[in-house]
């Protein structure tokens, strides 16, 4: 396969263009039921203005992860203090909340600082007690690094990961990247690829193109996104560099050309071809372009999803009539049906343990994203926004964003898997779609 | 609105215009596009005379090819929701391109699937070519050659009514001639 350069795209930018933030989250439910916390904001001991603020970031990062609901500085038990040495459990006696993040902020040299942070266990503190206790007792973790003014808000997501893990057990997922679609149907290039931070920030624009672009997928090193796009005024799938602004075509076959999937090995492809009819799944060795045919039935078969085990694929097939889930054993292309509850079922990932299935279901004529325990077969529909399409599960396995029509437009949204928790990610210009959560960065 | 109408289908039936599947901007094409009317009852300005004329008598073969002429100006086919059947109210429609197509054996014609926004995008692309596919397979049972159609879905990539209402989602749910 062929890489191409950027000289050789007419009509194509291949752009690396930072942008402001143009996703901003609005929680719409599920903040009752989140856990209280402390985030004291950091002491910045600058005789100048900090570039900015790390706690706010944190806040921000334990509010969207719909676990943790920060309080208001006000109910905090104490202000200005950096570090466990400045706690004074007295204090804190009648504060509700389970745990209090405190850092410090100092310049450490040219464009360079110095963060360090505590996280304390406030209710074993408050538990202990009363006396003079060591206060590493409750001391859960304490670090120090030094960064440079533009790490900022990477540290600040990085602490957030250490306290989330600290508190739940489970991986943070804040130091990922999110990559969509936006389509601007004002300008002459409509259909642009973007990535951005989780949380918005940080957008930048990785294609431009005046025919669609589609089905963004990351690679498991996430460094590479596979996308789909009709710039030669048919479906190609192609694999680009989000660094190196590099790019290889996979797949030109005759037909569609969908839905890629990296596999768990970052080797191999799952796409959907229809160059012998139908719509079937192949997968493709991402070096040699050799193909492998994995279904073969006269219905539609598409949206294939690896299992993360790399032995097994989920895809949405019409071969019982209407759009359901089905699971393919790569060995043996032995086909299972998952799933049975509603109209349709389409659009299906596995999360990260395994244990579930995250997919678009429709019931009653309504498109909700919904969760399935791949053992019980139980089935809950987690949103209840309109037209739900695309969901993509975050790392971690906790959250999904997903592609929804909210005030006539399409924007994206998140529900945490319980379906608790749901946020909107409006945008300013053109519809957003196509969400796709990368892996751990 | 009528005139770009008439000036689009005297582009499509020059047959030098075979220019196979990127002419989806062929609405530009329309160079030679003036002289559309033929003459009956036009007025001389000098004098003061008025011209008469009797209306012509054509033939049947004559009224069937002006028939087709006038409905290949329509190149949309509308589809149910997820259905991809050919509904009989363009038979008519269909047989005029169908028959436009057998006489001009170099003109080539892409056929374009789409759906609405409902579903998956991926699953849309797969419903939009199955769309494609069923006009060309139509055409091909009217003798048109395999070789003079191409098909490309675009699924709900590519709406043409942007209202997000079930009367804009109707007009969404289509296969395009173009040629």
């Amino acid at each position: 396969m062929k890489y191409f350069t950027q000289g050789l795209m007419v009509l194509l930018a291949l752009l690396v263009l930072p942008a402001r933030a143009a996703l901003d989250i609005v929680i719409t439910e599920g903040v009752d039921a989140a856990r209280p916390i402390a985030v004291v904001p950091f002491v910045w001991q600058g005789v100048t203005p900090p570039p900015s603020s790390i706690s706010d970031v944190v806040a921000s990062d334990l509010t969207r992860s719909g676990t943790f609901k920060p309080l208001d500085e006000t109910g905090l038990g104490q202000r200005s203090i950096g570090q466990i040495s400045d706690f004074n459990l007295d204090d804190w006696r009648n504060v509700s909340a389970e745990a209090v993040v405190m850092g410090t902020v100092k310049p450490y040299g040219q464009d360079q600082y110095l963060v360090s942070f505590d996280l304390v266990d406030l209710v074993k503190a408050q538990m202990q007690a009363k006396g003079p206790q060591p206060k590493t007792e409750y001391l859960l973790d304490s670090r120090q690094t030094v960064i440079s003014a533009a790490q900022f808000r990477q540290y600040a997501h990085r602490i957030s990961d250490i306290v989330y893990e600290k508190l739940t057990g489970i991986r943070g997922a804040f130091l990922t990247r999110i990559a969509y679609v936006v389509v601007d149907r004002t300008q002459p290039n409509p259909y642009q690829l973007m990535i951005a931070d989780y949380d918005g920030y940080n957008e930048q624009m990785l294609l431009r193109s005046p025919e669609p672009l589609m089905s963004p997928a990351w690679s498991p090193d996430g460094r590479k996104l596979a996308y789909v796009s009709f710039e030669n005024k048919r479906a190609e799938i192609f694999i680009q560099d989000i660094y190196n602004r590099t790019r290889q075509k996979v797949t030109s076959y005759p037909g569609i050309n969908g839905s890629p999937s990296f596999s768990p090995d970052g080797r191999k492809l799952a796409i959907t071809l229809s160059k012998d009819g139908q719509p079937e799944i192949y997968i493709v060795d991402i070096a040699s372009g050799a193909l492998t045919r994995v279904t073969n039935h006269y219905a539609i078969d598409t949206e294939p999803a690896w299992f993360p085990d790399g032995k097994s694929l989920v895809f949405t097939s019409e071969r019982g009539g209407r759009p359901q889930l089905y699971k393919v054993e790569l060995a043996s292309n032995k086909v299972t049906r998952l799933t049975f509850d509603g109209e349709w079922n389409l659009g299906g990932e596995v999360t990260p343990d395994g244990r579930s299935l995250i997919f678009v279901n429709r019931t009653n004529g309504k498109f909700n994203i919904a969760r399935m325990d791949l053992q019980t077969r139980f089935m809950q529909v987690l949103t209840s926004t309109r037209l739900d399409e695309s969901p993509s599960v975050a790392p971690n396995g906790t959250m999904v964003i997903y592609g929804t029509t909210y005030g006539n437009k399409q924007v994206l949204a998140a529900v945490s898997v319980d379906g608790r928790f749901k946020a909107r990610l409006p945008v300013g210009q053109g519809e957003v779609r196509s969400p796709a959560w990368s892996p751990f960065l | 609105m009528k005139l770009q109408n008439s000036l689009k289908a005297l582009a499509v039936s020059l047959p030098l215009l075979a220019l196979g599947a990127c002419s989806s901007t062929s609405d530009s094409e329309t160079a030679a596009g003036t002289g559309t009317t033929s003459g009956s009852g036009q007025y001389g300005a000098n004098g003061g005379v008025e011209m008469g004329g009797a209306a012509q008598v054509l033939s049947p073969e004559e009224q069937q090819r002006l028939k087709f002429q006038e409905l290949r100006k329509d190149s949309v086919i509308y589809f149910d929701f997820d259905r991809s059947e050919i509904r009989a109210d363009y038979a008519d429609l269909l047989q005029a391109h169908a028959d436009y197509l057998v006489s001009h054996p170099n003109v080539k014609v892409l056929i374009e699937g789409h759906t609405d926004e409902r579903g998956t995008p991926e699953y849309n692309i797969a419903l939009g070519e199955r769309r494609a596919k069923a006009v060309a397979k139509y055409l091909q049972g009217l003798g048109v050659l395999p070789s003079q159609m191409s098909i490309v879905s675009y699924g709900e990539e590519k709406p043409a009514d942007l209202s997000h209402t079930d009367e804009g989602e109707a007009k969404n749910r289509r296969a395009v001639l173009v040629y």
